[in-house]
């Protein structure tokens, strides 16, 4: 115990003394000691660090809020708006802000009367959000309930109620494909570019259609307010605010009108409609239906929404006009008239039709008994015999360069996200697809547009604008940005025969003399075509029988006759018919441009039938499928959330990858044939799958 | 002497002492004003009232002989320690952790005076003791009773940075009073080896508190707030501060408890590093005051208390400060004299009354 204690067991007084005054001067050291430190440092701090923390602090006062820039307008030709920004109110969840996030989200629901599918869908929208961006409750929400919410969202931190322009597209579905949507920015996007910008509430960016590939022009610069906040988020002054930089408005060669007209009077069918301007190739029209609202996309397509979308069988996510392709039947046959021609082919040298032609043992079957044809007649009736002949002649390695010239297997420089440029084959592309040399019987198919070739409608277009206008036209959709025009490689007086072939398709004893235009003094030329989708079975024949198996109907058109300004095709999928279900459609959209107010009471007429304009349809559409049996499927589909862009964007490459029906069909892509051709009927009976028939044409 | 016209009374008063505590406390009122949002109300205006009332206060103690004080330590510490037992019993019937009891117009928090109390009652006992007894064991036990219990007491509350306070004053005496250095060396590097089994036992907030303080940017936006802030608002201040009334931190509420435990942040902002060693320079001069009066004291007591009470003033200034600038963990102890709130100012005025008294008794034996 001693050695713990000291052995100095006696201590006087005086040592007490000088042991206190030892022990007080350390103590006093020590306080100055401590001072010293503790002044050091707050030195430290207020000058060594004072650059960090001012900043610090200046980032705790100042918020900066992003003012996103004023998208530009997508126009018409004529200045129309196609695509405007309206002002809307929003409300939406910022996650590192919220407290307690079933009372906030039932207080929401209590105020904006939310269904309990979005209260799923901001559950598990949240679920899947990073802290920095924000979780939308609702756009578009009206001025009542937003005011509603802004009250109380002092009581409610983490709730962001704000002001936005939301898209505008006053045509709705008509014009979908063409003009596309715009959609907030997904994850992927910012982590590629992390520009603030993209995560402000209530920004979008182009997601599709020239939205998307204009987005650099309409999109300008964002703004910035400057506002000093305290910690509870409370406004206590604006410090300054630059204004953005609203983007620049698109102007296209569209015509507004017309595109909207195009779109509706496509009506119930699944089809596509172009129209070119035969003068500078600028495109007037460019409609694909059944569409999706791009309004409803603007804020956000639901998840039902979209699933109903994604199991229509017509396809409504597909722009058809560039990404549909078809085998173009006798719409082609222009093309091969014009080979024919170049070949040295008198088109007065008449072929005798007896129903069909005869190639070895096997019967190419025309659709009619169509006597002594020569060639203006063989167009004007379409007649497969003539055809089968004269290109067996010149054998289809003459035709296919001349169908290329005229537009067909090109892909045209146009600012749209994808196109499709489709099938001319000639002997060296078999070759190398299939190595199977060419045969005569996919000379005949090809002549007449079936077997290998397939085009898209926007094609067929150009087709017909350069026939009639004689000269290169190249399509273009933003106004000012016309490609130079050069004359066709083809003798005038050839074209003069085509045409006047064409001419008598509409206004002679043709195929299409029932969509003769309604005017008296313009005349439409065309030509009708009808494109089997599989093999023939049996009777049926592509014309009755389950929708996804009947004939397409197609026609590419020009008018006036005299002097062409338009130029256009129209194809409907599983139409039946070119006269009976495409030409129609063309007649309406050229009566459009030379009397609209004609057209559109006949529009009126029709549509009345079909049960009210395309939107008007969309609406009953979804509150049909809504309540049909799929409100189970309703909850489900809150509970996964919004939809994902990605999955928009794969399942529209999807339709891309396999576009209509036909393509997915063994006849599209027939089986090469042997290159002996007539041996026995068994082995020819494979080749039927490349259908020997041209247009059964009534 | 007797020539002079200013009368003994007035001369014998300890002005630097005074102009310096007047001072502090005066910027004080100044920075509440500023941190109530340049508002006299709701706290520079009772700042200066309640100031006024403790000086007068403290005046008056300075007047009663430090014998008196001497004889009422011990039993005054009992008291104290009764009342802290009787919270502890209210605490635990009312079932809440309450510390203080209601005494109308204040409530009087008991472990408050126990940091004085203790100071008192351990210089007492010393005082007592013959100078022989000083190695022995007989020195060594009865200040740890003393300042155990009412450690014990407060620690249960919990009020962990009370307590320590408590067991620092008495320590400190310990220190003065001769016992072997070491004691306090051994002890030192036990109690290091024994802080893991002390943070096992810790609150799980204090707990949380201590692993903030170690690395308070991991929970900047949670309980690591307070430091952050705090450092963000002197940090910024820079060296003379942003301006008075211009502090954006305590305005804008960045700063939590900116006018009690914070309340040097709040300053900082706006007088920086100049404000700042104004302050701290105040107080060490508080504290040298304080133990140049114990030098000069004649009666061991006296010597013992007056670098007791210094130290303990020198105590609640440096664990504040050490707190508000991240070197010290978040423990509720609020800066004496600048700080809202009447507790910590009474404690120290208390202090301050027995030392001035024990400065004018050794005066009157000078002057005598």
């Amino acid at each position: 115990m001693k050695w713990l204690l000291g052995s100095n067991l006696h201590m006087t007084e005086a040592q007490q003394s000088f042991t206190f005054s030892r022990r007080a001067f350390f103590l006093g050291a020590t306080q100055i000691g401590i001072g010293t430190l503790l002044a050091a440092r707050m030195g430290w701090l207020a000058v060594a660090e004072n650059e960090k923390y001012s900043l610090l602090a200046e980032s705790n006062r100042v918020s900066l809020q992003i003012l996103p820039p004023r998208r530009g307008w997508i126009v018409d030709r004529k200045g129309r708006p196609i695509a405007l920004n309206k002002t809307a109110f929003r409300v939406d969840l910022i996650p590192d802000r919220l407290l307690d996030k079933d009372a906030v989200i039932g207080q929401l629901q209590q105020i904006m009367r939310l269904t309990p599918e979005d209260v799923a869908r901001v559950h598990a929208d949240l679920k899947k959000a990073y802290g920095f961006q924000p979780v939308p409750v609702a756009e578009n929400v009206d001025w009542e309930t937003f005011a509603a919410v802004s009250l109380r969202t002092p009581d409610m931190p983490g709730v962001a109620p704000s002001e936005y322009f939301t898209r505008f597209y006053p045509e709705g579905a008509s014009v979908a494909h063409l003009i596309g949507y715009v959609g907030a920015a997904s994850a992927k996007d910012y982590e590629t570019n992390r520009d603030p910008l993209l995560i402000t509430p209530g920004f979008k960016i182009g997601k599709a259609g020239l939205e998307k590939t204009q987005e650099a022009v309409l999109r300008g610069a964002p703004g910035a307010k400057r506002t000093e906040v305290t910690a509870r988020g409370k406004l206590v002054r604006d410090l300054a605010t630059r204004p953005d930089v609203p983007g620049k408005t698109v102007k296209l060669t569209i015509d507004a009108g017309l595109q909207d007209f195009a779109g509706r009077r496509l009506g119930l069918e699944s089809g596509s409609a172009v129209v070119l301007d035969c003068q500078t190739g600028g495109i007037l029209a460019l409609a694909s239906m059944p569409a999706f609202d791009p309004n409803s996309f603007s804020d956000g397509i639901g998840r039902l929404e979209w699933k109903m979308l994604q199991e229509d069988d017509h396809i409504p996510m597909l722009n058809k006009a560039m990404q549909g392709l078809y085998p173009p039947g006798s719409t082609v046959k222009p093309a091969a008239a014009l080979a024919l021609l170049q070949a040295g082919v008198d088109p007065e040298e008449v072929v005798v039709c007896n129903g069909g032609y005869r190639l070895g043992n096997r019967t190419f079957r025309c659709l009619g008994r169509h006597g002594p044809m020569t060639m203006r007649h063989a167009l004007m009736k379409s007649c497969n015999t003539y055809f089968y002949a004269m290109g067996r002649r010149i054998g289809y390695d003459r035709i296919a360069p001349v169908a290329r010239l005229l537009g067909m297997g090109q892909e045209f420089d146009l600012p749209m996200p994808s196109q499709r440029y489709g099938t001319v084959p000639d002997s060296a592309w078999k070759m190398r697809k299939f190595e199977k040399p060419w045969s005569q019987s996919d000379t005949l198919n090809a002549t007449i547009g079936q077997g290998y070739v397939q085009a898209s409608p926007l094609q067929l277009a150009v087709l017909a604008a350069r026939i009639a206008s004689g000269k290169h036209l190249e399509p273009y959709l933003i106004a000012g940005q016309q490609k130079p025009v050069r004359p066709l490689d083809i003798p005038a007086d050839h074209l003069a025969i085509v045409r006047e072939g064409m001419d008598l398709v509409v206004n002679g004893d043709g195929t299409a003399v029932a969509s003769r235009l309604p005017l008296p003094d313009i005349r439409m030329a065309g030509k009708t075509g009808t494109a089997q989708v599989r093999k023939i079975a049996g009777a049926q024949r592509g014309q009755s029988g389950a929708w996804k198996y009947r004939d397409h109907g197609l026609f590419v058109f020009f008018t006036p006759v005299e002097a062409p300004r338009y130029a256009g095709a129209v194809v409907i999928e599983h139409g039946m018919g070119g006269a009976r279900a495409a030409a129609p459609v063309a007649k309406s959209m050229m009566t459009y441009l030379f009397d609209p107010a004609r057209a559109m009471e006949e529009l009126t007429a029709l549509e009345a039938n079909w049960g009210g304009d395309v939107n008007t349809r969309m609406a009953r559409k979804a509150a049909a499928w809504k309540s049909a049996g799929n409100s189970s499927e309703a909850a489900k589909a809150g509970a996964q959330g919004s939809v994902d862009d990605a999955e928009v964007r794969q399942s529209t490459q999807e339709g891309a990858a396999a576009p209509t029906p036909v393509n997915r069909d063994a006849a599209a892509v027939p089986e090469p044939e042997t290159a002996t051709n007539p041996v026995s009927p068994a082995s020819l009976r494979p080749t039927t799958a490349n259908p020997p028939t041209g247009t059964p044409q009534p | 002497m007797s020539d002079s016209v200013i009368p003994t009374a007035l001369r014998q008063l300890p002005w630097r002492l005074l102009a310096l505590l007047i001072g502090v406390a005066a910027f004080g009122a100044i920075i509440l004003y500023s941190a109530a949002g340049g508002s006299l109300t709701p706290w520079a205006t009772s700042h200066v009232v309640r100031f006024s009332i403790f000086l007068i206060m403290a005046m008056i103690m300075a007047r009663i002989p430090e014998t008196t004080y001497a004889r009422l330590a011990l039993p005054g510490y009992f008291i104290v320690l009764i009342l802290l037992i009787g919270v502890e019993l209210i605490g635990a019937i009312g079932g809440g952790s309450q510390r203080w009891l209601d005494l109308g117009y204040i409530r009087l928090q008991p472990s408050e005076l126990m940091k004085l109390m203790i100071v008192l009652a351990t210089a007492r006992f010393y005082a007592m003791l013959p100078a022989g007894e000083i190695r022995k064991w007989t020195a060594i036990w009865p200040p740890l009773v003393l300042l155990g219990l009412p450690f014990l007491l407060v620690l249960i509350q919990p009020d962990l940075g009370t307590a320590s306070m408590i067991a620092i004053g008495g320590l400190t005496i310990m220190f003065l009073a001769g016992i072997p250095l070491r004691l306090f060396i051994g002890a030192g590097v036990i109690g290091a080896a024994a802080l893991p089994v002390i943070y096992s036992v810790l609150h799980e907030y204090q707990k949380k508190r201590v692993l903030i303080f170690l690395n308070p940017e991991t929970d900047a936006l949670g309980a690591g707030y307070h430091i952050t802030q705090s450092k963000i608002a002197i940090g910024s201040g820079g060296i003379f501060g942003k301006g008075f009334l211009n502090g954006t931190q305590s305005h804008l509420d960045y700063l939590p408890e900116g006018h009690t435990d914070f309340v040097f942040a709040t300053m900082a902002e706006e007088w920086g590093l100049v404000g700042g060693l104004a302050v701290i320079t105040a107080f060490v001069l508080i504290g040298r005051w304080g133990l140049n009066v114990a030098n000069r004291a004649n009666s061991r007591f006296g010597r013992l208390t007056a670098a007791g009470l210094s130290m303990t003033i020198f105590y609640y200034v440096t664990i504040n400060l050490l707190m508000v600038m991240g070197l010290a963990p978040v423990v509720g102890i609020p800066l004496p004299l600048v700080s809202h709130g009447g507790t910590a100012m009474l404690t120290v005025m208390l202090c301050l009354g027995v030392l001035m008294s024990i400065d004018r008794h050794n005066r009157v034996q000078r002057g005598l």
